[in-house]
């Protein structure tokens, strides 16, 4: 990236040279540094997650759900296997790039596109929560899914798949909240004022965090 | 745009110093305030798990006698004496407390990078702290489910506190793990990103190497307790089945079928052997100091300590289920698990080694602070060796279930890292009060504490090998094969435990004494070389360095080299003014 200072040596001597050198250890602001840290350590999180599901699903007696069918809509007449879990996924892939385009004219100082794009950002994050509301609320009232027992097999399965998306769910509502608080700042010029709009970076690196996550929990646990 | 490292921007921070008590003192976003706010809750919450173990002493070394626990009540003694010690105590005290006291101070920034997440760190784990309390007070009192929390016991209606004491301790843990993250991610990206001018890692002090170090196994290991505190607490409260498998409990049938109890022991351990060098790394970093400066010596072979403990680190994550050799496991990986525990042993034994030989012919000055220290070094290399017994698989298995064990780990993560915490308290006692502590009584603290250690878990071996169960509330009619001699020996230590909890009393009554009526201390008492002794104002003040910050010009261990005016010279010292040039004892500039 073009901000780097250009001292900076190409490669494995860079590294070394950042990590033996002084004050600091990557030439990036504090908050970008941490979220990276953060996300690191969430990255555990939801490896416990998904193993300990992975295990359950290995040590319960009762067969487990087909979840193409369980999470099969039917359209028009049509049954359609994973349909709505399709249509999240790329949703929230969507919302990704469109965040990569807020970073990338948040670079450019552009403030107007960059918060417009972020907002668009947090309404498909939003669109992604409301879909998975739908979700829920399909797997409760009309199959009978309860995080104790479901009908369809396995318990583990109404607690895992309760548990593991909810957790993302919260995850995505806070990444909501956070842009579109990020992005309110973009529009009333305060990173204008502040002479960087790194936060909007950060804000993104957890979005696309949340993002990646997804994408490991469709494959363990709706694919699977 | 370029990033302007903070050690080259100017008056990066206003120096708005808070005037008023509350901001000052209460809400406070000073990491050395919050370091003491760490440091009182985290003592204070310390004596009630002492409290409970002279308790437990009393019955022990007494039956029959006091009747001040109930049979029924001793494992709730048991899992409260062990949390509040690894947890609410050591980890805090270690991170909390000395982390956020000494990060800054040592690497030459004016606090912590994001010092308001820093404040609500404290009061996220002072919450803890307070969640885990009114565990004593609900229906049924705190869980009795052994510090390990085992399923399915843990939630099963037999075991005291079942109902509320368990939802408790995991709210009060994943309250911890919330506020230790928002600690962590501070210490992390404060020693990367926030050193001084000429602060490299390998001039950090090793106090930072084992804080930082320790602080990133925190971030690693704790989400495992977390997301296993979160399925426990589901399986408690809503009939999930994820540890719990079909379990029949006073001759009925539970709601659950189908998890793994073996799940949660994975889970607990991924985290509990990390926790370990969570309160040991910081123990061998501040110890390494301590001895180093108390010795007049350099540190041996400082790299091989660096990377000692960055080896430690990694080897931590490897090693857990080697306390599950007796939980039913594929023997390969008991095995496999052996293997990585008794590696381990080698960086481990290598930081020992150079202990012992920055000793060896240094000018050591038998101070309280040194007395500790060394004491930690024996009783570090008792329980190491122990250590090697335990991960032997055939030699864990008969002695798993005895006080061989309590032995084992209270030498090696009770005894050693509270010596460093002593230890490291009368050391920086001066710095962070203004004020000296009375060498008398910090002297007969220590032999008390030192060889009252030794009077209560020797013995414990012993007992151990002869096959004492633990965690048993009395050992009477019942079990035959334990001889009368073992009775005796409970009585012992029950008389040496509470002698012990009695002197740290006097400790106590040192420090609040001394910081009032203590005589004036010199900013540099130790005439130690690191950063924080030569701040400007003692204790320091609010950003620490007044209008400019230090700038390091040499590493943090150069003691009496030759041809320097004094035995010591401070990392912000140049080279021109003290040593002839390219003395540093072969440590990269």
């Amino acid at each position: 990236m073009s901000h780097e200072p250009a001292t900076l040596e190409p490669g494995f001597r860079g590294v070394t040279a950042d990590w033996s050198a002084d004050k600091q250890a990557f030439p990036v602001p504090w908050g970008k540094a941490m979220m990276w840290i953060f996300l690191l350590s969430d990255t555990f999180i939801f490896t416990c997650f998904l193993t300990s599901y992975m295990n359950v699903r290995m040590s319960t007696t009762e067969p487990w759900p087909n979840t193409a069918e369980v999470f099969a809509l039917t359209v028009g007449g049509h049954h359609i296997p994973l349909l709505l879990i399709a249509i999240m996924t790329m949703v929230l892939i969507t919302s990704s790039g469109t965040m990569a385009m807020a970073v990338n004219f948040g670079y450019r100082r552009d403030r107007k596109r960059t918060a417009a794009l972020m907002f668009a950002t947090a309404a498909l994050g939003l669109c992604f929560v409301g879909m998975q509301a739908f979700e829920w609320t399909k797997l409760i009232v009309d199959e009978g899914v309860r995080p104790w027992g479901n009908p369809l097999g396995a318990a583990q399965f109404g607690s895992s798949f309760f548990m593991i998306t909810g957790f993302h769910g919260l995850h995505v509502t806070g990444g909501v909240i956070y842009l579109t608080v990020v992005a309110a700042r973009v529009l009333s010029g305060f990173y204008d004022r502040k002479g960087t709009y790194e936060t909007v970076e950060v804000a993104g690196l957890y979005w696309h965090f949340v993002d990646l996550v997804w994408v490991f929990i469709f494959a363990f646990f709706y694919l699977w | 745009m370029a990033f302007v490292a903070i050690a080259d921007r100017d008056h990066e921070h206003a120096l708005h110093d808070p005037q008023s008590f509350i901001r000052k003192y209460i809400w406070s976003q000073d990491h050395k305030v919050i370091a003491l706010q760490y440091g009182f809750v985290a003592t204070s919450i310390g004596l009630v798990a002492l409290t409970m173990s002279i308790l437990m002493r009393l019955q022990l070394g007494f039956p029959d006698t006091f009747h001040i626990i109930a049979p029924q009540d001793y494992y709730q003694y048991i899992t409260m004496h062990g949390m509040i010690m690894v947890i609410y105590l050591l980890t805090a005290l270690f991170l909390g407390g000395f982390g956020n006291y000494l990060i800054p101070l040592m690497l030459g920034a004016r606090d912590m990078v994001f010092p308001y997440l820093n404040m609500l760190s404290f009061w996220f784990y002072l919450l803890a702290v307070l969640v885990l309390v009114a565990g004593f007070f609900v229906p049924g009192g705190p869980t009795g489910a052994g510090w390990t929390l085992y399923p399915p016991q843990a939630v099963l209606p037999g075991t005291p506190g079942a109902s509320w004491g368990i939802i408790c301790m995991l709210a009060s843990l994943a309250i911890f793990i919330v506020a230790f993250t928002m600690g962590g991610l501070n210490y992390v990206t404060t020693v990367l990103q926030a050193r001084c001018r000429g602060m490299t890692f390998m001039r950090m002090p090793l106090s930072v190497w084992g804080i930082f170090m320790a602080s990133i196994l925190g971030l690693l290991a704790f989400p495992a307790l977390f997301v296993s505190a979160i399925m426990m607490a589901l399986d408690s409260l809503i009939g999930t089945s994820f540890f719990m498998p079909a379990v029949s409990s006073m001759g009925e049938q539970t709601v659950h079928t189908g998890g793994s109890p073996l799940l949660f022991q994975h889970l607990f351990w991924f985290f509990g052997h990390p926790e370990v060098y969570i309160v040991a790394l910081p123990a061998f970093g501040i110890v390494s100091d301590l001895i180093s400066t108390h010795a007049r010596r350099n540190i041996f072979g400082y790299r091989m300590m660096v990377w000692a403990i960055l080896a430690i680190g990694c080897l931590s994550f490897v090693v857990w289920a080697h306390h599950m050799y007796v939980s039913g496991m594929n023997p390969y990986f008991g095995f496999f698990f052996a293997t990585t525990t008794l590696i381990i042993a080698v960086p481990t034994a290598i930081k020992v080694y150079n202990w012992v030989l920055t000793i060896w012919r240094g000018d050591v000055h038998l101070t309280v602070p040194m007395l500790f220290a060394i004491g930690f070094i024996f009783t570090f290399i008792n329980g190491g060796l122990t250590g090697l017994f335990l991960g032997n698989v055939t030699v864990d298995v008969p002695l798993s279930g005895t006080y061989f064990v309590v032995a084992h780990f209270h030498m090696v993560m009770g005894v050693s890292p509270i010596l460093v915490v002593f230890g490291a308290i009368y050391h920086w006692y001066p710095k962070i009060t203004g004020r000296m502590f009375d060498e008398r009584l910090g002297k007969f603290h220590f032999w008390m504490t030192f060889i009252g250690a030794y009077a209560i878990f020797l013995p414990m071996h012993y007992m151990g090998i002869l096959g004492v169960p633990r965690r048993y509330y009395g050992y009477t009619d019942a079990i035959q094969f334990i001889p009368p001699s073992v009775h005796e020996a409970n009585e012992w230590i029950s008389i040496s435990a509470m002698l012990v909890a009695a002197t740290q009393l006097v400790f106590l009554y040192n420090l609040i004494h001394s910081y009032f009526k203590g005589p004036v201390a010199d900013p540099n008492p130790w005439r130690a070389t690191t950063l924080e002794w030569q701040t400007p104002q003692t204790p320091p003040k609010h950003g620490n360095w007044g209008k400019d910050l230090p700038e390091v010009h040499r590493w943090a261990y150069d003691y009496s080299v030759p041809g320097a005016p004094q035995d010591f010279i401070p990392q912000n010292v140049p080279h021109s003014e003290q040593t002839p040039a390219g003395r540093e004892h072969g440590v990269p500039t």
